[in-house]
């Protein structure tokens, strides 16, 4: 098969090297080569952060290219928008539409844009757009976010449930685990 | 069974798998969760020491125990490291020893983009260069071995693509060589000149044996295409664009060991193939040697020596097609790191702005000073170059500028190499003002212990460094705590200790904001009908303000309560949950 590319994108501190350790377990299980790219240290602190999650028969590269995710997984607004260029030509932005301001917006030197979700399609770029942060609020914590997001790839997919129930309890505590479930399910309704 | 693994943690594997007992480093991105997950096998001691020379030293010191140990760093910790570095080359060792540095190639994390081969060549070691996490396992557990058959530490040079990359490894079990006893043998260990000058043929042959090894070593090999036109010789990251790229009429020299490199196999490739072309990041390092052998190489002329690659670099590079996406029209704004709601160092850097001082700062999360809106940092260089630079700005300036620069320095930064600058201005007398942002914990890397704050790597209890005691003992009369949430206290201090006619040192002490352990307080709330807009609350560039519609907007899922915010407010708009609720 040819390599899958999935990006996750966000603010640090959002979570999403959750999000990639998960979908690292259950791929790992299904028996493909992955390669799972992070990033640590200074960019963690409320900058723009990238995870990139490849999988095939045989990967090469850690990292993601312009033109060649199958799916971008966003966490927040801007952060899909700004790397709308790695999607491929028939991939997909899965973006949670919560909006958090860059610093250069807080200061007033620079404006959040408007209408993103709007603009992208208008680019032609298929977008499946999400309040997830509520979803997870509604399953018990902010901080499922991530999960919900997880949930929603799911449905792009044809891992069986189970699966993905698994890839949650091996990296999730256990007293988060029904909460995590839940949010999972919310978004991949 | 298979596992997934960072190649960090893979080599932690592997120098678990290979038996290593002791492992000693100082934190630092992209470095780091090798020493942290050595730390979590019990067979293993593992410590944070003060600095890469001290950790250097205490692993060699292992070693001449005759047990296998292990150093970690970032490239720039073996610049600290250099010193013992040079000469434990002479000494050789006991059991085998390793040394893993960490290049930044892209500067996610770092001061600058130094390429470490270099020191591989200049202290005349091996280096071994893994391209994925079950290479990372693999070579930990060859540098061992062929450390202790060249008797020499073996160099492990990781990138940020390498240790922070996730891939597929198998891991083995651990087997553990005998202690080798202990021999007393000054000729080899004692390096005083009439030694010494002994020592260096030993090095010089021991190269010649190492490149000797080097053109059938098991890390060197020859990935045959089936075409003879394009010949590629690389090595870390870069093989593993080249193969995304090149198919399978392409030949590949794969570079496991980067040094000493070896003479006929690359004289051998090149001569089968018709065009050779050295793909590496930073430096021309492979394709200097091939020139020097001889070889018509391509390497810099088509790629740059800035930066990291990828699979477009390489593919654009060698005339292959690239991929491409559309790009919006839209201009986003960035989004640069910054520092964390609740973060202690915001009143201090708030304070240090208003005062417009010149600030000359150091290595950690702090240095977020510098961005906007606090703009409160002057220059950053080096692990402690504050308090040394500050010492020479003000004797240079003839005392000028003393009463309006200070240095600013965290806790970690200070143990690790800060002490001595302290000590340079309390011995030659300059009346400068240190400030010790006394965070409890080496914040940027990810929340490591060190000696200031009372536990060890394995999360014991340890012995604490007193700060205060420690300042006075260096010779600094002057020393004062403050805390960095109550503007006032920083302010006044600040001022006084700039007025002092002797130099000075104020310790801006409170937990990072993010430690499990720290409570933090109910959000900040805001009375919209007092906010007049005024904009001082945005003044501190904290994540979790920002203003809506003219009026300050308080992120209850950021806000940590800390109140710097609510010292500015003059018209009593935002207020502590438990002030607003009376």
């Amino acid at each position: 098969m040819k390599t899958k590319n999935v990006m996750i994108v966000g603010v640090g501190g959002q979570g999403s090297l959750l999000a990639s350790k998960l979908l690292g377990r259950l791929l790992l299980t299904k028996g493909y080569d992955i390669k799972v790219s992070e990033v640590h240290g200074m960019s963690q602190r409320g900058g723009s952060v990238v995870t990139y999650v490849r999988f095939g028969e045989k990967v090469y590269s850690p990292v993601i290219d312009e033109g060649e995710a199958d799916f971008i997984v966003s966490f927040e607004l801007l952060e899909a928008a700004r790397h709308a260029q790695y999607l491929r030509a028939d991939g997909r932005i899965i973006v949670n539409t919560q909006q958090i301001n860059p610093m250069p917006v807080i200061t007033g030197a620079a404006q959040y844009p408007a209408d993103l979700v709007e603009k992208m399609k208008a680019a032609g770029i298929a977008v499946d757009a999400m309040d997830a942060l509520s979803l997870a609020v509604a399953a018990g914590s902010a901080k499922a976010t991530n999960i919900v997001l997880m949930g929603r790839l799911s449905k792009y997919f044809d891992f069986p449930q189970e699966e993905w129930m698994q890839a949650i309890a091996d990296s999730v505590p256990a007293k988060f685990l029904e909460m995590n479930k839940k949010a999972f399910a919310l978004g991949a309704q | 069974m298979k596992t997934l693994m960072l190649g960090n943690e893979a080599a932690a594997r592997g120098l678990y798998e290979a038996g290593c007992s002791f492992v000693s480093s100082y934190p630092g991105t992209p470095s780091t969760e090798i020493t942290e997950c050595a730390a979590k096998f019990s067979e293993i001691y593992a410590e944070w020491a003060p600095n890469e020379k001290v950790a250097m030293e205490a692993a060699f010191g292992a070693s001449f125990a005759g047990k296998r140990s292990f150093c970690g760093m970032k490239h720039v910790g073996l610049n600290v490291a250099a010193d013992p570095l040079f000469t434990i080359s002479y000494t050789g060792l006991s059991a085998g020893m390793i040394i893993g540095v960490a290049d930044d190639a892209g500067m996610h994390s770092s001061q600058n983009e130094q390429d470490s081969r270099h020191y591989a060549r200049a202290a005349k070691l091996p280096m071994l260069e893994p391209s994925d996490a079950a290479e990372s396992l693999a070579f930990a557990k060859l540098a061992y071995e062929i450390s202790e058959q060249f008797d020499a530490p073996v160099l492990l040079k990781m990138c940020t693509r390498v240790a922070h990359s996730q891939s597929v490894v198998e891991p083995s079990d651990r087997v553990v060589p005998p202690q080798k006893p202990y021999i007393k043998n000054p000729q080899k260990y004692v390096m005083m000149p009439g030694n010494a000058k002994r020592r260096h043929p030993v090095v010089e042959e021991r190269m010649r044996a190492l490149t000797a090894y080097a053109e059938t070593a098991p890390c060197n090999r020859i990935e045959r295409g089936t075409q003879n036109k394009l010949g590629i010789i690389t090595s870390s990251t870069c093989y593993q664009y080249v193969r995304e790229v090149c198919g399978e009429d392409v030949s590949v020299l794969k570079l496991g060991m980067i040094y000493p490199l070896p003479e006929k196999l690359l004289l051998d490739f090149a001569s089968s193939v018709t065009r050779v072309v050295v793909v590496e990041e930073l430096d021309s390092f492979i394709e200097t040697h091939c020139r020097n052998l001889g070889i018509a190489v391509e390497g810099k002329s088509l790629f740059s020596n800035i930066g990291e690659f990828s699979q477009n670099t390489v593919a654009k590079a060698l005339g292959l097609p690239a991929n491409s996406g559309s790009v919006l029209s839209e201009q986003i704004p960035p989004r640069p790191p910054v520092m964390c709601a609740g973060c202690p160092h915001r009143g201090l850097f708030y304070t240090l702005s208003k005062r417009k001082l010149t600030v000359l700062g150091d290595i950690g999360c702090y240095t977020l000073g510098a961005a906007a809106p606090l703009n409160a940092m002057d220059y950053v260089l080096c692990m402690g170059g504050s308090i040394s630079g500050v010492h020479g700005f003000n004797k240079a300036n003839d005392g000028a500028s003393e009463k309006k620069t200070v240095a600013v320095i965290g806790d970690s930064t200070f143990m690790h190499s800060g002490m001595t600058g302290l000590v340079n201005i309390a011995y030659n007398d300059s009346n400068s003002t240190v400030i010790i942002l006394d965070n409890s914990i080496t914040g940027m890397t990810g929340h490591q212990q060190n000696p200031t704050t009372g536990y060890n790597l394995k999360g014991d209890p340890a012995a604490k460094v007193d700060l205060e005691a420690l300042c006075r003992a260096l010779g600094i009369r002057r020393v004062r705590v403050v805390d960095p949430y109550d503007l006032k206290q920083c302010d006044t201090a600040i001022q006084e200790e700039l007025a002092a006619d002797e130099a000075s040192v104020i310790i801006s002490r409170r937990p990072c904001a993010l430690l499990k352990y720290v409570k933090l307080k109910e959000p900040v709330v805001v009375s919209s009908e007092r906010c007049v807009s005024c904009g001082m609350c945005m003044k501190i560039g904290c994540p979790a303000i920002s203003m809506v519609g003219g009026k300050a907007v308080i992120d209850d899922t950021l806000c940590t309560g800390c109140g710097v915010c609510t010292q500015l407010c003059k018209f009593g708009a935002l207020c502590a949950k438990e002030a607003s609720d009376e």
